[in-house]
């Protein structure tokens, strides 16, 4: 532990003899020094690989590919054809609004349940929460190979109606299209919104509910004036963590989504793989970093503006 | 709580039925992945054919996914002691310490949590064939490292806030040096934390897919297998044998890990990141 210099009983205070012994007096000094020490293999893990390789995506994004290696001279080739070819920002909004509507299914449904654990859970809180979290930890290719398995053309819904005489012949709607992909990732997502609004929900001081309710609020109305906003903060977490990893999502399509519920995804990780174009393929992925950071932006300010009115 | 209650109406009502249908769109869908692994069919449909062990027996008989399920546990375990060590390291570092920059830095490493996975795994990719490091187990584990970390610190944050840091001042007033104090005070104390964050730890890599996807060289781990199955009908009952297995080892683990970092922590401290 890097601490034990700084608060060893009877340590004599001497010249600093070398780096090392000025070192020592620089930790006993700082305290932000000691910190940063016994951050350090953390910090040099997240630059090796995370800093780093990103930067270098970036870099690749900027050449061409050869035949098997890579031109490179800096262009933005990549760029424009993202540009020149249509079916890129197709693909690009088609996966933002995918994923949005995953993200708004998502939290709208996970709202009710947190609010239900915060506020009408009195005694075993934590088996709720454990009851909601451990799906969520479980492998996430099982959880779409389910809703494979479920909405197949001989599958568990068709051959279940098919064995109550509902159906004669398989529905064909149910798997392989954008709807499947949504209905898939909302469900394999749901734990993550929970947990935040959950947390904001439960910080809320139960007083100020008190006070609307004396002041002649209407439950409705406490909702809105009080629990709503104040419970904004994991709204807005819960979105996040569920739009940004969606977007990027390539096993959910490639599983259930056929040919019309392809994402983004698909493209980028194609061309690391089949399509071998791997700087059009980091362009393709910075361009798509770069439209969810605008996308999280316009959303923040949305919310930002509607809390200022609501308050 | 008991004033909470008096302005929140009914205890259970529309909302407790609520919450029952919630449970049920969770769990359900994942539960057809055990039912039909003991049906006696190859195909994964209505009507149910009978019991049977049978996608079991040549679920243990697999010799790639013998190896697959070694590989997935040595990983595993030296991420969820990798990102256990650096979590721990780095939420003591935050809690304790005041630093410059400390928001910074906080938001720098929690980065691989709102970065998609694909992106990672590529950028990984690219290093990693730059620095001519074939893939091989150690690029996966470095992968799982990169995610597990956030986590890891997520929860020993949690704790080390959730008890008092006069105890540690305390033993070190009575004359215990730092590294007895760590060891008789900071560490036990921590212990349901950093139980709960190798538990953890150790779950999100046997589970992860994404990543591993683009890192893994010849030696694979148990989801990338499991992948390289799918494409076969007639492996899906083993497939569903084998994710019956997953499901209820992840369950046990999960729900261990989850019991023990939040006993004793009140739910409004642990939550507090």
């Amino acid at each position: 532990m890097a601490d034990h210099v700084a608060t060893a009983p009877g340590a004599v205070v001497v010249a600093p003899r070398g780096p090392l012994a000025w070192y020592r007096q620089a930790l006993m000094r700082s305290e932000g020094l000691r910190g940063y020490t016994l951050l350090s293999p953390t910090l040099l893990l997240m630059i090796l690989v995370l800093a780093l390789p990103i930067g270098l995506l970036v870099t690749y994004s900027f050449w061409t590919q050869t035949y098997l290696d890579f031109d490179r001279s800096f262009t933005f080739a990549n760029y424009l054809k993202f540009f020149d070819r249509p079916i890129y920002p197709y693909l690009l909004g088609k996966s933002m609004m995918m994923s949005g509507s995953v993200t708004l299914a998502t939290v709208l449904l996970a709202y009710p349940m947190a609010y239900f654990i915060a506020f009408r859970v009195t005694k075993h809180k934590l088996i709720w929460l454990i009851l909601i979290t451990v799906p969520f930890w479980t492998s996430y290719l099982l959880r779409v190979f389910a809703w494979k398995i479920i909405l197949g053309y001989n599958g568990v819904i068709n051959s279940g109606l098919i064995e109550l005489g509902l159906i004669t012949e398989p529905l064909q709607f149910l798997l392989y299209n954008p709807f499947s992909v949504v209905l898939t990732l909302a469900h394999a997502w749901a734990a993550f919104a929970i947990l935040p609004i959950y947390v904001s929900l439960e910080k809320i001081d139960r007083s100020l509910l008190e006070a609307a309710t004396d002041l002649g609020d209407t439950p409705v109305m406490r909702f809105l004036r009080v629990t709503l906003p104040l419970s904004m903060p994991g709204l807005i977490a819960a979105s996040l963590l569920v739009f940004i990893p969606t977007v990027g999502d390539y096993v959910t399509p490639k599983l259930v989504g056929g040919t019309t519920g392809i994402m983004i995804g698909n493209v980028i990780q194609s061309m690391f793989g089949k399509a071998a174009n791997w700087p059009l393929g980091a362009a393709l992925s910075i361009i798509t970093m770069i439209a969810i950071t605008l996308v999280i932006g316009l959303f923040l300010w949305g919310t930002k503006s509607f809390r200022k009115r609501v308050a | 709580m008991s004033t909470a209650t008096s302005v929140q109406g009914p205890r259970f009502g529309a909302l407790g039925v609520y919450a029952i249908l919630y449970l049920a769109f969770i769990y359900i869908p994942v539960l057809f992945l055990p039912l039909f692994s003991f049906n006696d069919s190859i195909y994964i449909a209505f009507p149910l054919q009978g019991f049977t062990f049978e996608w079991y027996e040549k679920m243990a008989a697999s010799s790639g996914l013998i190896a697959a399920l070694k590989n997935s546990v040595q990983v595993g375990s030296a991420v969820a002691i990798g990102a256990t060590i650096l979590g721990t390291f780095a939420a003591k570092a935050v809690t304790r310490y005041k630093m410059p920059g400390r928001g910074p830095v906080i938001t720098f490493i929690m980065l691989p949590l709102v970065i998609p996975g694909i992106i990672l795994g590529i950028a990984l990719l690219i290093i990693a064939n730059m620095a001519g490091l074939g893939l091989s187990l150690y690029t996966i584990g470095l992968g799982h490292l990169l995610v597990s970390t956030p986590f890891a610190m997520l929860i020993m944050v949690s704790r080390l806030e959730g008890f008092d840091k006069n105890l540690e001042e305390a033993s070190q007033d009575l004359g215990e040096s730092a590294w007895s104090t760590f060891w008789r005070v900071t560490f036990p104390l921590a212990l349901p934390g950093i139980i709960a964050s190798l538990l953890l730890s150790f779950t999100i890599s046997f589970d992860e897919f994404i990543l591993a996807f683009f890192l893994a060289g010849t030696d694979t781990t148990l989801p990338v297998f499991i992948w390289s199955q799918m494409r076969f009908p007639a492996r899906l009952p083993s497939v569903l044998a084998l994710g019956a297995c997953i499901l209820v080892t992840s369950f046990v683990v999960v729900s261990f890990a989850e019991w023990f970092r939040r006993r004793g922590v009140s739910l409004k401290t642990s939550s507090g990141i």
